[in-house]
């Protein structure tokens, strides 16, 4: 039987066991809008703004692995959906994203709603198809969910003009596909991993460097294994937070502009760096001639590109990281060999010195709300096991320093593009793949307003996020970076005209609380955590003079701290 | 250096942009580029001249393969290969001139392709450097117009560059 594009569409979801997508609807794709009213297999979500759209299927896709999926209209649709597919793209999430087009006939002449999207995505996806016949449409949808979802990870647009949705041929769906330009490498060379092997063996202060990919790649259990079976110790990135257990005595915390001081310490001095799933980002490296200046490198990455790009390292590793991280465990086991231990309970003192700064102390006794204290009582409220995402700036480097997550993918943040406006549709996003789970989205008042419209989402969905908006009525970041470097001149920093979010949220029938004692903190949290109907927006009032500590400064080496 | 990598890549609407869009966005830097399709309709063959120190033609090959519509591709220069480019040029050719420029072309084994009575097109492939060498014997004011093809390449031997 024949079936028209849009009908295709639908099946091809389907058969990819897509459970929702998420989008807006408009001219270009109302054949495709009809499509999915007329079935109940895939879900539609409705939010407010196209950028919400992808950053909740982001958000979907970091918690579970699985791949978010969006469909937007052509032109405006396509473009506001751009900040969430570049957002995707910098931290390698898998995201299918379809957008509508116009007409066939009608490209390239200035229609309404048209726009190049193939042209406008392209720089910030991983690979992405103009559908021009629609017996092309299945076999792309297919490619585009492979190369979505395989190697390095990363989000694909399919862009649909309206006719082919339209036009009718008899629906295949391919059970596998091959492309002879795509085969990306999964598995590490037997050589490589050997030389890594004796290579960490030899150290005397080794240090381990993981980044997403671990977590892309499904292989904390794997790291955790090696890590402890050697007793090195182990940073993560902000991306790779809950690889491993960040109550682990062998974790010494975040590493990069704003990690430990151990973290960096133990970077600096080094002997060996092993570095997984990790691309050496500038806030993390610093000054890169300054960067592990004694170190021999390893470093595992399932993109070639990855590898020498920022930093030269002595022993590259192509390949998926579990299936290299076992390796070694099995090489190491197999052997019976053992690090160095005279070495590394010597270097372990020397850590445990580092550690003992206590660089991410502050002030406990304050009258006024300190941050770092609503996080810390976040995660003592929440036991740890809270799916946490965050917007991007001050609150955005708290929440990673002061929420310890034992789990991988239950921080969301966007690490790469630093997109405001990101953590709560990416929070939607996780509540409808974790019903049952507390999701919390830890903000600022700069970064809520930038999606804030997605209240009436949550309305419409019952969706019971908890926001803690950390209010200090400062673009925070930027009014730090003001500070230190620009003298104190706080140009365009200040958030005058802030809404009452308090009843803001409760004009969408949500419920608000407004906290500005430290004494109200924890008993305001545990409140929002009763309500389970919908969203709570705590709004804490916090001290605006508060800084992100430690920091190091850019273009400094790891070394050279600003510590409290 | 200066390095001439042969693409294999899907002969696909937009393949092309997809390169040029990594080489601006990258910030490599494109000395020339030409592409058509070979023998197998369903592939072009791209040939682009860039220039850089080691690790910058290492990220570009890299980023290059990294492309989904890229299928293979080499670095000719780092083995023995040949390498052509075609120059069209155009001259005013009028009185002793018609004479001394003929003999030129000669000398570089060009050819005299179109002719009127006020001027020559000549046609000359060699290497980028040979095209240099005429255009730089040539007195600049008979020079009305020049094209170039940008180079191709291809691997002595029985080393090549297919699926």
């Amino acid at each position: 039987m024949e079936l028209t594009g849009a009908e295709i569409f639908v099946r091809c979801l389907k058969e990819e066991g897509v459970e929702y997508i998420f989008g807006y609807p408009g001219g270009a794709v109302l054949h495709i809008y009809d499509a999915l009213y007329r079935q109940d297999d895939v879900k539609h979500i409705l939010v407010r703004h196209e950028q919400a759209a992808t950053h909740a299927a982001d958000g979907y896709a970091r918690a579970t692995g699985r791949p978010g999926v969006v469909i937007v209209t052509s032109g405006p649709g396509a473009t506001n959906a751009v900040t969430g597919i570049a957002t995707a793209y910098m931290d390698s999430i898998p995201m299918v994203v379809f957008t509508g087009q116009v007409n066939t006939n009608l490209i390239g002449n200035d229609a309404f709603q048209e726009v190049d999207n193939i042209g406008i995505t392209r720089p910030c996806v991983k690979h992405n198809f103009l559908v021009k016949d629609v017996r092309d449409l299945a076999t792309t949808i297919k490619k585009a969910f492979y190369v979505a979802t395989t190697g390095r990870p990363g989000p694909v647009v399919v862009d649909i003009p309206k006719d082919i949705s339209a036009n009718r041929t008899e629906f295949d769906y391919p059970e596998r596909i091959s492309m002879r330009s795509y085969n990306p490498t999964v598995k590490g060379h037997p050589g490589q991993i050997r030389k890594a092997v004796d290579l960490m063996l030899t150290a005397k202060r080794p240090m381990v460097y993981t980044g997403g990919g671990v977590i892309l790649g499904e292989a904390s259990a794997a790291l955790t294994r090696l890590v402890r079976q050697l007793n090195f110790p182990i940073t993560n990135t902000l991306m790779g937070l809950g690889a491993y257990p960040a109550t682990d005595r062998q974790f010494v915390g975040m590493l990069g502009m704003h990690g430990t001081y151990e973290a960096n310490m133990a970077m600096h001095n080094c002997d060996v760096l092993i570095a997984i799933g990790a691309r050496f980002d500038d806030r993390v490296t610093g000054n890169v001639a300054k960067f592990c200046p004694t170190a021999k490198i390893v470093h595992v990455d399932i993109d070639p590109a990855s590898i020498s790009k920022n930093v030269k390292v002595d022993v590259p590793i192509v390949g998926s990281v579990e299936p290299v991280l076992a390796a070694m465990t099995k090489l190491i086991e197999d052997g019976g060999r053992k690090p160095d231990q005279e070495a590394l309970a010597e270097w372990w003192k020397q850590i445990d010195e580092w550690r003992s700064m206590d660089c991410l102390k502050y002030d406990r006794e304050s009258e006024i709300v300190k941050p770092q204290f609503v996080l810390e009582s976040l995660y003592q409220i929440t036991e740890g096991k809270a799916f946490v995402t965050s917007d991007v700036g001050q609150h955005q480097m708290w929440a990673a320093q002061f929420y310890k997550f034992d789990e991988p993918r239950r921080w969301i943040n966007s690490g790469g593009l630093g997109t405001m406006g990101f953590g709560f549709p990416a929070a939607m996003g996780v509540q409808f793949a974790h019903p049952d789970e507390t999701v919390v989205c830890v903000t600022g008042e700069g970064s809520i307003q930038m999606c804030i419209q997605e209240l009436s989402t949550c309305r419409q969905y019952g969706l019971p996020i908890k926001i803690v908006n950390l209010n200090n009525r400062y673009l925070g970041m930027v009014r730090q970076w003001q500070e230190f470097f620009y003298q104190g001149r706080y140009a365009m920093s200040y958030m005058e005209s802030l809404p009452d979010f308090v009843k803001l949220a409760e004009s969408y029938g949500h419920a608000g609380m407004r906290i500005d004692k430290p004494a109200d903190v924890e008993p305001a949290l545990r409140e929002a955590m009763k309500i389970k109907d919908r969203v709570v927006f705590l709004d804490f009032i916090t001290d605006q003079t508060e800084n992100v500590y430690p920091m190091i400064p850019a273009g400094a080496g790891q070394n050279e701290m600003i510590l409290v | 250096m200066r390095h001439i990598i042969s693409i294999l890549m899907e002969n696909e609407a937009g393949a092309l942009s997809r390169v040029a869009g990594l080489f601006s966005a990258r910030g490599y830097n494109i000395e020339s580029l030409t592409v058509a399709p070979t023998e197998d309709p369903s592939l072009s063959r791209m040939t682009l001249v860039t220039s850089g120190t080691d690790e910058i033609i290492e990220q570009i090959i890299k980023q290059l393969n990294k492309l989904i519509d890229v299928v293979r591709l080499m670095d000719m220069t780092e083995g023995e290969h040949i390498e052509r480019e075609m120059l069209l040029v155009k001259l005013r050719a009028i009185g002793g001139a018609r004479e001394e420029l003929k003999r030129l072309s000669d000398i570089f084994r060009g050819r005299v392709i179109d002719v009127t009575d006020t001027s020559y097109t000549i046609e000359l492939t060699g290497t980028g450097d040979k095209l240099d060498a005429f255009l730089q014997a040539v007195d600049r004011s008979l020079i009305l117009e020049v094209v170039r093809s940008g180079v191709s390449g291809i691997a002595r031997g029985e080393k090549a560059l297919r699926l």
